[in-house]
């Protein structure tokens, strides 16, 4: 006759393994490459940037408070903020009470400034970070990279990547509108 | 049209692993003669139709048929021969045809080494590894086929090979590796058999035993090799980096190690049968684990395949069926495996058992460092990633009682040895080793650490136990007169010993220079003098890039000229470097070319590493050790067996 603890014992290895096998399938619909911004729910560092094109008024934090702001990190040497471009350019129809800011990272206001010419501009105003400080203060790691940032400064949303029209209209647009309302 | 034939080799392949699965396990059951035999065919011609897939495969890859979507993806017309090859199992497809043909190579081993066997067990284990066979043949045949082809528009030229991958070590390091993780569907099969079949037969060990050291050596040797790639490869001097697809293969290797270990228990004493059977389930498990965890996307690797979700469901249905059906066996048929005899605290027995308690535990650790990650994320507690740190801190103390105790179990009989009689000769020794530790790093005049002077005793300890085993002190050291499967045992635990060696002296000594230099220019690193010679462009079949010429000279006396090169893909649109290396047996100089700086200066890193290839060599004594086991007379003896069941 089997004993109860022996029957146990038998049936433990298997229960392990369903148990590691349920994890093993719910983790296969999370994305492991997705790493949520540290800096989420809290304000955006301080910093003083000089604008593009240059003018002798710095841009601060100050400059975030008051209406909600979305933030968009780019280049000029990213292939991807390329892409994203047009998307930006579309979105300004959308936006009654937010401001677009650009962040130019890593990059040379000479070659920015004749992009835009090229492609057009959609910010309000553009950041200059030549060396990536501000960047790195962000917590960018790539570009091209969004955030939004409420009428208080806090930052309450981070896209890693470009935006497609799709992104834009389901996925940032509602969280502006979130924040402006 | 070639790669059609290979689609339908496959097709053929599994309706004969279907009968396989199906009619010899009845046959086995009904003592049905005819019906066991038919494994022995039905493995045969899945052998050859795997072939042929592989064959049609490898003929698209070589006449450059960019129609294939596999080949376009993976190949180039200018992607050097060989490479393109071995660029078969450059990805997830190909590499799951390569692991059922090799698995169907097993299955042919079998068919061939099993004239003592009664043949219901053979029928069984054939079954078994049939069913398993079958999953990944609808794996290949539903989403992962490598026969797919890109019509109309074909397109003029491939992506190319990852340029990673453009190394020799993909021609040896994915078929070694992958003989080792399926190899353990031998035992596996062995075990699960055993436990249809209702008893376990005494000989059930000494079968297993031979097919379980092969597929361990095999598997030894892989990680081996992609250790020393790595190394060779990634242009930062180190050899393991727990990455989860490392771990993936040094899971089943820490299971299998303990199987040897736990199976010559069995054989000798039958007992640790339950545990032995389970292990041997384990085994190829964690190997079947880490075949979805490398292709399921669920975890970040830098080895890891592209991920695809459906395929990761796959798999994941296919683990339940395997591991669950398995466990489930198990836990049905387990009550039989019962075990009479009994053993002292100071004998063989506990040793080995101290052994397994000891693997195992370090397997765990690995399995849930590696798991972690996933573990934080699905129960929503955030992000994050586990790296060396832990894998250090929590596998090293593990391994410092194995490696006392490793030494020392030879001398223990089975049953029981009585302490006293060995007390003498284990405080002698003691009294060796610690005296050796102090004194050679004085008498070599090198600085050593206390952490560095701990290792070497715990790496002489071994060493210097294991010599033992093997010479005797009389008449100068003397081979003893031991039986194969001892030489065995020696070889393996001596390059356990080097290769711990290897690791200390290379991690305490090891020095590593970031320096920038311009033609003319030189650096030291010890006793050793870099100079920079040229940086000149250079071109190959499908990369450009830059060579430099470094002249190594030692105390003044000229050594070597090296070239360490960065290379420019221009298809797969991406960059490796390639370090230039000088191995010697008692170090590694090692020159990795980085970027371009200002004034015509380049950034290089140099390293100097002390005993690095030791680590490789030990792995080598240990495949050796393996080898030579199975040489042992007793696995060639044939021995004649009623009919069991």
């Amino acid at each position: 006759m089997i004993t109860t603890r022996r029957f146990l014992n038998l049936l433990l290895p298997l229960a392990i393994f369903l148990t590691i096998l349920i994890f093993l399938w719910i983790g296969l619909y999370r994305n492991p490459r997705i790493i949520p911004s540290p800096l989420l729910n809290k304000p955006i560092p301080e910093f003083q940037a000089k604008t593009i094109p240059e003018t002798t008024r710095l841009l601060t934090n100050q400059d975030f408070i008051g209406k909600v702001t979305i933030l968009n990190v780019f280049a000029t040497w990213c292939a991807a903020c390329q892409a994203e471009h047009s998307v930006w350019i579309e979105s300004r129809h959308d936006l009654k009470n937010a401001q677009i800011i650009g962040l130019s990272y890593k990059d040379s206001s000479f070659k920015v400034m004749n992009w835009l010419k090229q492609y057009g501009n959609p910010y309000d105003q553009i950041m200059d970070d030549p060396q990536g400080q501000i960047g790195i203060n962000l917590g960018v790691y790539g570009t091209p990279e969004t955030f939004i940032i409420d009428r208080q400064g806090i930052i309450r949303y981070k896209f890693i990547g470009a935006v497609s029209s799709a992104d834009w209209e389901k996925t940032l647009l509602p969280e502006v509108q979130k924040y402006a309302a | 049209m070639t790669p059609e034939l290979g689609h339908f080799a496959l097709f053929l392949a599994i309706s004969l692993a279907l009968v396989q699965a199906i009619l010899p396990l009845r046959g086995a059951a009904i003592d049905n003669w005819a019906y066991m035999r038919l494994a022995r065919y039905t493995t045969w011609g899945q052998f050859i139709f795997t072939g042929i897939a592989m064959i049609t495969l490898a003929h698209a890859f070589l006449v450059n048929d960019f129609s294939v979507l596999y080949v376009a993806e993976n190949s180039n017309s200018h992607l050097p021969l060989v490479y393109r090859f071995c660029a078969i199992w450059g990805a997830h497809e190909g590499s799951l045809l390569l692991w059922v043909f090799i698995l169907t190579g097993w299955m042919t081993a079998i068919t061939l080494f099993s004239r003592s066997l009664p043949e219901a067990i053979v029928a069984r284990v054939l079954a078994v590894l049939a069913v398993i066979a079958i999953g990944f043949y609808l794996f290949l045949l539903t989403t992962s086929s490598p026969f797919d082809r890109i019509l109309p528009n074909i397109p003029a030229d491939g992506a190319d090979l990852n340029p990673i991958l453009q190394d020799p070590g993909l021609a040896l390091h994915p078929p070694i590796l992958y003989m080792g993780y399926v190899g353990f569907a031998v035992p596996f099969a062995f075990a699960i058999a055993a436990l249809l079949s209702g008893h376990l037969n005494p000989l059930w060990a000494r079968w297993s035993r031979p097919w379980t050291t092969i597929a361990w050596c095999f598997l030894t040797l892989g990680i081996v090799l992609g250790s020393a790639w790595a190394y060779r490869e990634l242009g930062w001097g180190g050899w393991w980096f727990w990455d989860p697809v490392e771990n993936a293969s040094f899971l089943p290797w820490l299971a299998g190690t303990a199987l040897i270990h736990s199976l010559a228990v069995t054989e000798k004493r039958q007992i640790f049968k339950a545990w032995t059977v389970l292990l041997a389930v384990c085994a190829f498990s964690l190997s079947l684990l880490g075949t979805f965890l490398v292709r399921s996307g669920i975890l970040v690797s830098v080895h890891s395949f592209a991920a695809d979700p459906q395929r990761g469901l796959f798999m994941l249905g296919f683990l339940l069926f395997v591991i669950g059906g398995s466990l489930a066996i198990y836990a049905w048929r387990g009550r039989m495996l019962t075990s009479e005899n009994e053993f002292s605290l100071w004998s063989r027995e506990s040793f080995l058992f101290l052994n397994n308690v000891l693997l195992f535990v370090a397997m765990l650790t690995v399995l849930l460092g590696t798991l972690y990650p996933l573990i934080v994320d699905v129960l929503n507690l955030g992000k994050i990633s586990v790296g060396p740190p832990y894998f250090n801190i929590m596998f090293m103390p593990l391994m410092a009682p194995l490696f006392i105790l490793m030494a020392i179990a030879p001398l223990f009989q089975w049953r029981e040895t009585p302490l006293k009689h060995l007390r003498t000769k284990l405080l002698s020794y003691l009294g060796i080793v610690i005296s050796l530790a102090t004194f050679l790093p004085l008498i070599l005049s090198i600085k050593i650490t206390l952490w560095f002077f701990v290792g070497l005793c715990f790496v002489l300890w071994v060493l210097l136990f294991t010599l033992h085993h093997g010479l005797t002190w009389k008449k100068w050291l003397k081979p003893r007169r031991l039986l194969l499967s001892q030489w065995g045992m020696i070889s393996a635990h001596l390059g356990i010993g080097i290769t711990a060696l290897g690791i200390i002296c290379s991690i305490a000594y090891s020095q590593q220079k970031d320096v920038s230099m311009a033609p003319g220019d030189s650096v030291s690193l010890g006793h050793y003098l870099f100079q920079l010679r040229t940086v000149n462009p250079i071109q190959g079949p499908n990369y450009q890039g830059m060579q430099a010429a470094i002249a190594v000279s030692y105390q003044g006396n000229p050594l070597k000229v090296l070239f360490p090169e960065q290379r420019f893909f221009p298809v797969a649109n991406a960059a490796t470097a390639k370090a230039a290396i000088t191995a010697g047996i008692f170090r590694d100089l090692y020159v990795a070319l980085g970027s371009p700086l200002a004034n015509g200066a380049w950034s290089f890193r140099i390293y100097y590493k002390p005993f690095i290839r030791w680590i490789w060599a030990g792995g080598i004594m240990m495949v050796l050790g393996g080898l030579l086991a199975v040489g042992d007379r007793r696995y060639r003896r044939k021995e004649v067996h009623e009919r069991l069941a």
